[in-house]
């Protein structure tokens, strides 16, 4: 883990080398550090991180899309990098908005996000621009919306309770 | 020591072992006549339908398909390996791999609204006569996940005879739900499944 020096060290890094436009933010919070990167520039970023960095992080352990209604921008991509050899972990994120949830695909850098973000967009709508095949991977490809996202609804039967058995139109028949 | 001789007395007790199998001789050796040769008859031959000899032969022989869907399954297999609760004393331990060759399926778990297509299309491909075990709350009423992603109960898109509830059900209950099924078949005759649930016009054509 790069503590909160070693996380603006990187981030200094990376605004250096990448762009300054690409760092958003750092957050360091329980010992886990955070790179809040710009959408249009996480390809690049990650790109940096895995091969030209002076300390790289060279493998992805985990792709997952996040929703933070009521949160703006709601919409958001973690990347979760490990360095095997020095055994460091660093997250990195991008936020974008619902109308425009458009992220750079990292497939050809780490192959491993290519059904990660096939899930991401299954579930989020996420459009991982440069994907070679994003389609749905779990839910049925003729499945309407992005369930996971917080303003879908759940889904299934209302239940029969107590305090609702007389809200449910003649559920006793 | 004592050896006790008793007499072979052919107007004794008729179900006595020796008296029945001095008849039998009798009877072998054509001695037997008359009314003696009818009782005989009437004791050893037993009569029934074709149609009830084939329902106990269904009943005792119920094949079921090798289909797992989640977490019941494994109770599933427990009721098959395991020698405290042997599903062939039930003849329902020979799971099949082919539908074709299956009589019953165990719906043993969970059914997705991806899944259940698939499980629709085996179930379409078994022979009559069938059967349908829904096994734990998942597959009767998709349980705790009153979600977007499952089908609320399997008897949504198939027809089910028996349903097992738990959450999984002990293999004891699953091998309970096999003898009410065995039950079923033998009580009524076969009709296949869509005149035993008025769904005639539901066949589908390729």
């Amino acid at each position: 883990m790069p503590d909160a020096t070693g996380l603006e060290l990187i981030a200094a890094d990376v605004r250096d080398k990448v762009g300054d436009e690409a760092v958003v933010d750092t957050i360091y919070y329980r010992e886990q550090a955070t790179l809040e990167v710009a959408p249009a520039s996480v390809r690049d970023v990650l790109v940096y991180l895995k091969e030209h960095a002076d300390e790289r992080f060279d493998q992805l352990m985990s792709l997952h899309g996040v929703d933070y209604l009521p949160d703006e921008p709601r919409l958001g991509v973690h990347y979760e990098l490990l360095s095997m050899e020095r055994v460091e972990r660093l997250r990195v994120r991008t936020r974008m908005r619902i109308d425009d949830p458009v992220v750079p695909s990292v497939v050809d850098i780490y192959p491993t996000a290519n059904f990660q973000e096939r899930e991401a967009y299954d579930f989020f709508g996420i459009q991982f621009e440069g994907h070679p095949d994003l389609r749905r991977i779990l839910l049925p490809e003729d499945y309407a919306g992005f369930p996971q996202r917080r303003d879908y609804p759940i889904g299934g039967e209302p239940v029969i309770y107590t305090y609702n058995e007389h809200q449910i139109p003649r559920w006793y028949e | 020591m004592d050896v006790i001789r008793q007499r072979l007395d052919e107007n004794g007790d008729p179900h006595d072992l020796r008296v029945r199998q001095l008849r039998a001789r009798q009877m072998l050796r054509g001695e037997l006549e008359g009314e003696d040769l009818e009782q005989y008859v009437e004791q050893s031959v037993m009569l029934t339908t074709l149609e009830k000899a084939q329902n106990w032969a269904r009943a005792n022989a119920p094949w079921p398909l090798t289909f797992g869907l989640a977490c019941c399954a494994i109770e599933m297999i427990s009721m098959v390996g395991s020698p405290r609760v042997d599903a062939s004393r039930m003849g329902a331990e020979v799971f099949r791999a082919s539908p074709r060759q299956a009589d019953m399926i165990i719906l043993a778990g969970r059914v997705s609204i991806k899944m259940a297509p698939v499980l629709r299309r085996i179930y379409d491909q078994m022979l009559e006569p069938k059967w349908v075990i829904s096994m734990g709350a998942c597959a009767s009423s998709a349980g705790m996940f009153n979600n977007y992603a499952l089908v609320q109960g399997a008897d949504k898109f198939m027809p089910v005879d028996i349903y097992v509830p738990g959450c999984p059900p002990r293999p004891e209950a699953l091998l309970y739900g096999v003898i009410k099924l065995q039950n079923k078949i033998k009580g009524e005759p076969d009709m296949g499944w869509r005149a035993r649930y008025q769904a005639e016009g539901t066949e589908e054509v390729a």
